[in-house]
Formats: structure tokens, sequence, C-alpha cells
């Protein structure tokens, strides 16, 4: 009988049955699609869940660079060769409470030899933000504006991590090689996806000679020493090309190297796959070997594959650094990480001007931050288990 | 089990002649070589007789021939101008830019270069062994995560800089000696105590440079494996007989774990040879490294082809060694003769 309580709740008349009730949890857990439970999983990886959000946010930032740096990427301050970061404070007692930084000057020491910087503690200068100044540029392509987040003072400069041997702004540079640094391992990964996504895949699924063909292949490819085939790879783009044409090379070459180990991980899927009722099902119904690959194998294995590329992208960050390190990689009018690095080549730099090796930063925190989310994302993948 | 390594031989073999062709494509891909830039460049100053230098040493190693033919002679499969002289028969070839027999060039840098690797590899045995071990015993406390921090610094940093790091704060903080295979005092002299101690005093830094990377992927691999054999029934069983915790880990499950570690010798050796060569550009140690990227750069065929070639062709001895330690240690491969597992 069910009785109505003065508050008119509902009151079931049967026991509460805990043992029913963690059932039905289970249940729906087990019924949830498979990407809620990969998703569940995932954000319980802390480091994966950060690292990503970290990647998206600078992903994102990309076509925005110039509003964030305080001055254009190339521009010279001949009066602030090798300026050492400029100390920029919240609080000081000439200025009080604010962002400011001070008038500094670089002088040429006659007895060093090395250029010196003296910062004038008595003189503050306030930091203007979200204004316009300086050069213009096109944000996105499509309007000319000189808007910035962060402008240098009115007669003083902002250098916040220096400048380099021809006074360009250390940080504003950094900010723009970010496009061409972060943008080489994605470029990179899509070749080698493409190529190891279908050696692989017709590896896999026909079988046969084919199957031991690519096996040679990838056989060989893994045995090459990888720097030095990219180095011979990257020393025979002609010398004239333009950066553009040489920045999707060098992606290009980074990802032709990489593709083995995705190709032999498709092909392993694939024979496994191969033998499930389904597609069976769907080949004796007459499905080409296109429709079952692509509408019922793919999705099997499609995750796995994203974990592993998302391995693979730092090997290229860093080889592209590596690369243009050395000079063979991408040529001066960019600007990459790798190659504001090449100016950090020998050890005088890092004793002398140690804030031009402040490109190790990104490079560490982006290659850190795709080896936890890939991380995560691979442990995420088996929500079963 | 000799059957078996001489079938590798022969695989071994076919791979490297894959190479070959390889190699020998992509140093072509740049048009010219060091001989037509230098015809090109004497042709502006007009040096009649330095043209015709150039030009008979181009007949001379039959670079005015079609690709193929040039790969041919190159190897030694198709007659040259002097007869059959490629490298089957032991002849590696000219470096115009040096003046000197590739032979001789590379055979200075060869003993440095296989040296060098040799105890990288070594050191990352040496150190990923105990660390992974470690780590997965002490799992998720704080030996852990220091092990893994190491790791992930290992694999974040690029290896030139921390070369570069390394070696300044190497030299500040300990003396360490900077850049350089050995001390100056003793180039070109006599192997003796000393001058094995300078060069191993030498290694200090590259090897460590070199090393990081690939330790921190084996000491990871060496844990997560150590931790599934740790789970099983028969580990429980060995402790509750009383088997000393130590024996109750090194006696088996480390052996179990131990397979996958050892077959990785074929992914960790060109990663090491790779890195070797970067690092010695930086810390200029007396490896083929270097003469490699001057080689590329002046398009000095013969040189930059051999050193590729003989590169690849370590990595694959690598390999080789690597399966076939294996095949000693897991009797499962050896006698169904084949390197099933082996990658």
């Amino acid at each position: 009988m069910t009785k109505i309580d003065p508050d008119r709740h509902f009151i079931a008349k049967d026991d509460y049955d805990e043992a029913a009730d963690l059932q039905a949890l289970d249940r729906a857990d087990l019924d949830a699609p498979t990407w809620v439970l990969i998703w569940r999983r995932f954000l319980r990886h802390k480091l994966g869940v950060v690292s990503g959000v970290y990647l998206l946010v600078i992903y994102l930032a990309l076509p925005f660079v110039d509003v964030l740096s305080p001055y254009h990427y190339a521009e010279r301050n001949e009066n602030h060769i090798y300026a050492p970061p400029q100390p920029v404070r919240l609080w000081s007692e000439a200025y009080g409470f604010g962002l400011h930084t001070f008038v500094t000057e670089e002088k040429f020491d006659v007895e060093t030899f090395q250029m010196g910087s003296i910062v004038d503690w008595s003189q503050p200068l306030k930091i203007p933000l979200f204004q316009s100044c300086g050069s213009t540029y096109h944000l996105l392509g499509l309007f000319e504006t000189s808007f910035r987040f962060i402008c240098p003072p009115k007669g003083g400069t902002l250098f916040i991590l220096g400048t380099d041997r021809l006074g360009r702004d250390v940080h504003s540079r950094i900010m723009h090689g970010a496009q061409l640094s972060l943008t080489v391992g994605l470029i990179g990964v899509a070749v080698s996806f493409a190529i190891g996504l279908v050696l692989g895949g017709m590896a896999g699924y026909f079988g046969g000679w084919i199957d031991s063909l690519t096996m040679r292949a990838i056989e060989i490819i893994r045995s090459l020493p990888e720097l030095p085939i990219w180095l011979a790879l990257a020393a025979a783009i002609p010398a004239n090309w333009g950066p553009v044409s040489v920045f999707f090379l060098i992606s290009i070459i980074l990802g032709l190297l990489d593709w083995p180990g995705l190709a032999r991980a498709v092909r392993s899927k694939f024979l496994a796959l191969r033998e499930e009722d389904y597609v069976k099902a769907a080949e004796l119904m007459g499905a080409r070997p296109t429709r079952i690959i692509g509408a019922h194998m793919m999705p099997n294995f499609m995750s796995h594959l994203v974990a592993s590329a998302t391995l693979s992208i730092p090997a290229m960050i860093l080889g592209e650094t590596a690369l243009s390190f050395l000079g063979l990689g991408l040529r001066p009018p960019a600007v990459s990480w790798g190659l504001m690095l090449n100016d950090a080549l020998d050890l005088t730099v890092v004793e002398i001007y140690p804030w031009l090796l402040m490109p190790l930063v990104p490079v560490i925190m982006v290659v850190l931050a795709f080896s936890f989310l890939g991380d995560g994302l691979r442990d995420a993948l088996d929500p079963y288990s | 089990m000799l059957a078996y390594i001489l079938r590798r031989c022969v695989t071994m073999a076919g791979t490297l002649a894959v190479i070959s062709v390889l190699i020998f494509a992509i140093i072509n891909l740049p048009e010219g070589n060091y001989l037509t830039n230098q015809i090109r460049e004497l042709m502006a100053t007009g040096e009649q007789g330095s043209i015709a230098k150039a030009q008979f040493l181009l007949a001379q190693y039959s670079l005015d021939r079609p690709l193929w033919e040039q790969y041919l002679v190159w190897v030694g499969l198709w007659p040259g101008p002097d007869g059959f002289s490629g490298m089957l028969q032991g002849n590696f070839g000219y470096s115009f830019e040096l003046d000197r027999q590739v032979y001789d060039v590379v055979a200075e840098a060869m003993w440095f270069t296989i040296g060098l690797n040799l105890v990288v590899v070594l050191f990352v045995y040496l150190t990923a062994l105990p660390l992974g071990a470690l780590a997965a015993v002490r799992a998720n406390t704080w030996i852990d995560y220091l092990a893994a921090l190491i790791g992930y610094i290992g694999l974040a940093t690029p290896n030139f800089l921390l070369a570069l790091v390394l070696m300044y704060y190497g030299n500040k903080a300990v003396g360490l000696p900077i850049g350089g295979g050995m001390a100056r005092e003793f180039i070109d002299q006599p192997m003796s105590l000393e001058k094995f101690g300078s060069i191993m005093l030498h290694m200090v830094a590259p090897v460590v440079v070199i090393g990081t990377a690939g330790m921190a992927g084996m000491m990871r691999r060496l844990r997560a494996n150590l931790l599934d054999e740790l789970g099983k029934p028969y580990v429980t069983t060995a402790a509750a007989k009383g088997v000393s915790p130590t024996r109750a880990v090194i006696k088996y499950p480390l052996r179990m774990a131990l397979n996958p570690f050892i077959a990785d010798i074929g992914n960790l050796l060109p990663q090491l040879i790779s890195g070797s060569v970067l690092v010695s550009v930086v810390m200029s140690l007396p490896t083929i490294g270097p003469v490699l990227l001057s080689a590329l750069r002046s398009q000095d065929i013969f040189l930059s082809g051999f050193i590729l070639l003989f590169v690849s062709a370590l990595t694959l001895v690598g390999m080789l060694i690597s399966d076939i330690l294996l095949a000693v240690v897991d009797p499962r491969i050896r006698l169904s003769g084949k390197a099933g597992g082996a990658r």
C-alpha cells in the first residue's frame, strides 16, 4: 500500500535492495558508448588532461602570436644587442604597485669586449597593456592592425627574455617561432599517418606478397639511422627554394622515416580484425574492401593510432630542432625554435648570453606535454580492462 | 642455431643491398657533386689546367656515366675505368674535398665511433637495469617518481643542448674536459694508460648525453614488464615459501622481464647512432658524425655515401647481435628458428 506522507514524497513500498541498485549502475556503465568510457578514464589521468589543455591553448593561440608579442619578430634594435632579460616588476619603491619595468641601457665594455647592461632602478616605466604599438601586421591575414596585449613602454624597451645578436626580441621570436616549430610535427605526423595507414592496411588486409613486401620495407626503413638520413635528405633541398617550401619539405622528410611503427601496428590490428565475424559477414554480403576497411575496421583501431601518433610528434619537433640547429633545416628568414637555438651553437653563448637558450624551455614543455597526453590516451583506450 | 645465424646473415646482406640503393639515390638527389661544382667554379675563373684535372677525376671515378651505371661501379658490379674496383673489391672511393681515400678517413674515425657507441650501450644497460628494476619493485614511491623524472627529462631535452649544457656545467663543477676525443697532447701518440684514461674522461659527458634518451625508454619498458611479472602467483608462492625478497625478484621475474629488454637493442642502436652523430658535431668528438655533415654539405658523394652505408651496416650488425642474444636466452625462438618475438 502506498501511503502519502505530509511532504508529498513518493515512497516505494518494497525494501531498498542495495545489490540491485549497484548492478543497475554497473549496467549503465557497461552500456555507455565506448567514447564516454574512454573519456571518463582519460579524465582520471590528471597529467594527461593538463597537458591536453595546455596543448589545445597554445595551438589555438598560434594564429594570434603577433598579438602576444611586444615587437615584430624581425625588428632590429641596434642599440640593444645581446641585451639580457629586462626586469619586470609588479611592485617597487620607485613606482609602487603595477606592472612596470625600468630604463635600461646597453653599453659596450671596452675592457672585456662584451656588451653590458645597466638598469636604472630609479626610472620606472609603466608597461602599457592592450594597446596599439610598433609595426603593423595582418591579423589572420584579414585586416591590418598593430594591436598588442603587451607593448614596450614609451621611452623604453621591453625585452622580457633579452635580445639576440641582431638586437631582436627573443620573446617575440619565440612566440613567432612556435608557428613553424609546432606545425612541423603535425604535418610530419599526417604524412607518416597516411603512409602507415595505407601500407599497413594493405599488408594486413590482403596479406600474401603485399604483406611480405611491406614487412621487408618496414624492416629496411627501421634499420636506417634516422638522423643521418634526415641530414642527407635535408641537404638535398635546393638552396634557392623559398622558406615555405623548405618548411613543407622538412616536415615531409621528418614524416618519411616515421611510418614503419604505425604501419606495423595497423597491420597487426588488421590481421586480428579480419577474423572477426562481422567482417566475414560484410564480405559475404558483397561489401567492397574499401567499405569493409573504412566502415567496419577503421573505427575499431583509430583511437589506438591517434594515441601512437601523439607519441610520435615529440620526435619530429626534436628532429626539426636538431636539423635547424645544424643549419640543414629551416632557413633564416623563417623563425623556428631550432633556428633560434642555432645561435647558441657554441659554448661562449652558454657562458655569456645564456638567455639565447630560452627556446629550449618551450621545446621541453611541448615535448613533455605530448608525451603525457599520449600516455594518458593510451591508458584510457582500453576502458573495459 | 648455426643455420639460424646463417639465415639471418643472408637476409642482412639483402637488406644492406637495398639500403645501398636507397643511400645512393639519396646522396644523388641534389644536382651535381663536389667535382662538377668545382668545375663550374673553375670555369668562372678560367683555370684550364685545374679544369682538365677535375674532368679527368670525373672520368676516373666514372661520375660522367648514367646514374645506374655509377651505382654499379660504386658497388663493384660493373667495370669502371680500371676494371672492377668498387666496394666489393675493397675500394671505397675517394674524397675529393679532403683529397684522401675514403677508407683512410673513415678508418681514423671508426674506432672512436664504435667504441663510443659500445660504451653508450653499456651505460644504458648498466643504468636502466637497476633503475628500472628498482622503479618496479618500489612502484609509486619516490624512487619510482625520480626514475620517471630522469626518464622524462632524457626524453624531452634535445640531445645537442643537453650536450652543450652538460659540457659547460660539467667543466665548471667537476672540471670535465670540454669537447674533443682526448687531451691535445695525446693526439697521434701510441696508446698508453694515460691516453686511455684521457679518452675515458672525455667520453663521460657524451656517453651520458647520448645514453639518457635510450635509457629512459628502456627503463620504462623494464618497469612495465617487471610489474606485470611481479603480480603473478608464482612470485607470491616464492615469497610464501621463504625465498628472500631480492632472490624472489632476481631469480625468475627479472629474467622473464629481461627478454624484451635484449630484443630492444635493435631499436636502441639506430637511435644511439643517430644521437652520436649530432652530439659529436656539438662536442667536436672525432667520430664520423662531423665528417658526414661536412661531406653532405659539400656533396662529396663517395665519402657521405660510404659513411651512411657504414652507419647503416653498424646498425644491422647490432640488430643481428640482439637477435642472436635473444635466441641464446630464449629457447622458444632458438627451437622454432624464427625471430618471431624479436621485435
